[in-house]
């Protein structure tokens, strides 16, 4: 299959544009980051600079990979990473945008690579539960029930990758934040923390520069983990309890 | 980690707010609506009621104190959001699609405004009388009394006045049907069991507002009712 890409180029520090590629007797079977390896081999023995794109797992669980695809982060393809998004999904000849995640947060390195360091920013406030750490302790000694576990289980899912930021109008963290809240105000293990942590997780997000929540949805539905947007209400309900409650 | 950012400074107080006081202002709406509604049970029931409404002396004022206050605190938290919004992403994408969202949700900045400067010319219009389009104030009726049910009827004659309540009636109906969803998920009002609920509520009441709001200007352009 063939292609004409248009990729974001930036180097640090300076400003960027969007540069013209083929992408030639690309095989079908290909993922999409396998597309831009082939492209950047033939890039390299051409004395050109790789476009400079994040990876690591390249299953969909890592949480690294990810680029604006044609308007949509990590592809159209529903709830799937740009990893595991094949070129068979495009059609032959066509032309596609690959952008990096716009976010005032998430500066761009390089090309497609964005720091996403405010999410590190809004773990670090308070997504954690403080234990004594040791031997590992007893299996079942707090039960908890199938339907909370399976609750917990569906926002754990969250890699990080930062898509919801990238597909929000609002280039808003919420879906995120939210789901990293989620995961620990629904466990026994996060309750004796969960009011600070709403209050501390809702703020360094306030700090890092995002946008807020106008409820466009469009974070659920570029989610490749499928968060849903019921999580944001719980993240609501949280942080105004703990408000209420007084309690940072 | 913590900073000392209170709870209107975060985005999500700002939203709290802005749910809270956007239900005063629905709440405020469906009344004044359902009440004006009475223009279609003649002019006494309508002059009865604008009589009533005006003798309530420190409840109106009350009323009125409290709705200005939740505007006011409506727009301002609006216009907080809307600019944390904007400054959020300086570089713009060269190509962008949306998949969820709505052209309701999408436009909620600019039909805000718009209403806003809507709700001023409607004061003028029929609380001040300035902007009166037949004349600068109101015309008394045949036995020399300004009556309100008069007044609505030759407000409404007036095409390019009728255009207007119109035209601002579609956009409100196009703010609730986002807003009175998007405010339960704001303060957090969610269960699995009834979130298909929200929706439908919020399209119930946009319509059922915006067709109430113009069944008025368009029912007196018609002639369905007359000046008396």
């Amino acid at each position: 299959m063939n292609f004409t890409l248009k990729v974001w180029r930036q180097k640090p520090g300076e400003k960027g544009k969007i540069v013209t590629y083929d992408a030639k007797e690309i095989s079908s079977d290909a993922s999409f980051l396998e597309m831009l390896d082939i492209v950047n081999e033939r890039l390299v023995i051409e004395g050109e600079e790789a476009i400079a794109f994040d990876h690591d797992c390249r299953e969909g669980i890592c949480g690294m990979c990810g680029c604006v695809v044609n308007g949509y982060a990590h592809g159209h393809q529903e709830g799937t990473t740009l990893c595991q998004l094949h070129m068979r999904a495009f059609e032959d000849g066509s032309v596609i945008y690959v952008e990096p995640w716009r976010s005032r947060a998430f500066p761009v390195l390089k090309d497609l690579v964005v720091d996403r360091s405010a999410f590190d920013a809004i773990i670090t406030a308070g997504g954690y539960i403080s234990i004594r750490t040791g031997s590992a302790p007893d299996g079942n000694a707090i039960a908890v029930s199938k339907e909370t576990a399976d609750a917990a289980m569906d926002v754990a899912e969250c890699i990080g990758c930062g898509a919801c930021v990238a597909a929000c109008p609002n280039a808003s963290a919420m879906l995120f934040t939210s789901a990293k809240i989620s995961q620990l105000a629904l466990l026994p293990q996060g309750q004796p923390e969960r009011m600070t942590r709403a209050q501390r997780m809702v703020r360094a997000m306030e700090v890092a520069g995002f946008g807020a929540c106008t409820n466009h949805g469009e974070c659920e539905a570029a989610c490749p983990k499928e968060i849903k947007l019921d999580n944001i209400a719980r993240l609501n309900r949280e942080f105004i309890g703990a408000s209420v409650k007084k309690q940072a | 980690m913590a900073n000392n950012m209170t709870f209107l400074e975060t985005s999500v107080g700002k939203k709290v707010l802005m749910a809270a006081t956007g239900f005063i202002i629905f709440g405020f709406v469906v009344v004044h609506i359902l009440g004006n509604l009475q223009l279609f049970l003649g002019p006494e029931a309508l002059n009865q009621y604008a009589a009533f409404l005006q003798a309530s002396g420190p409840i109106k004022w009350t009323v009125r104190i409290v709705l200005a206050a939740s505007v006011l605190a409506h727009i301002v938290s609006a216009v907080m959001v809307t600019l944390q919004n904007w400054r959020a992403r300086p570089q713009k994408y060269a190509v962008k699609r949306y998949q969820e969202t709505t052209y309701a949700a999408r436009t909620m900045w600019l039909g805000g405004p718009i209403i806003g400067l809507f709700v001023v010319y409607h004061l003028l219009h029929f609380t001040t009388g300035h902007c009166h389009p037949v004349k600068a104030g109101f015309i008394p009726d045949s036995n020399g009394v300004i009556n309100v049910y008069n007044n609505v009827i030759f407000g409404f004659q007036d095409t390019v006045a009728s255009g207007v309540y119109i035209f601002t009636m579609v956009l409100i109906g196009l703010h609730l049907y986002h807003g009175l969803w998007s405010m339960m998920q704001s303060v957090g009002l969610n269960h699995p069991k009834y979130n298909h609920w929200r929706k439908a509520f919020a399209v119930l009441f946009a319509l059922l507002i915006a067709t109430a709001g113009i069944s008025l200007p368009v029912s007196v352009l018609l002639g369905l009712v007359t000046p008396v």
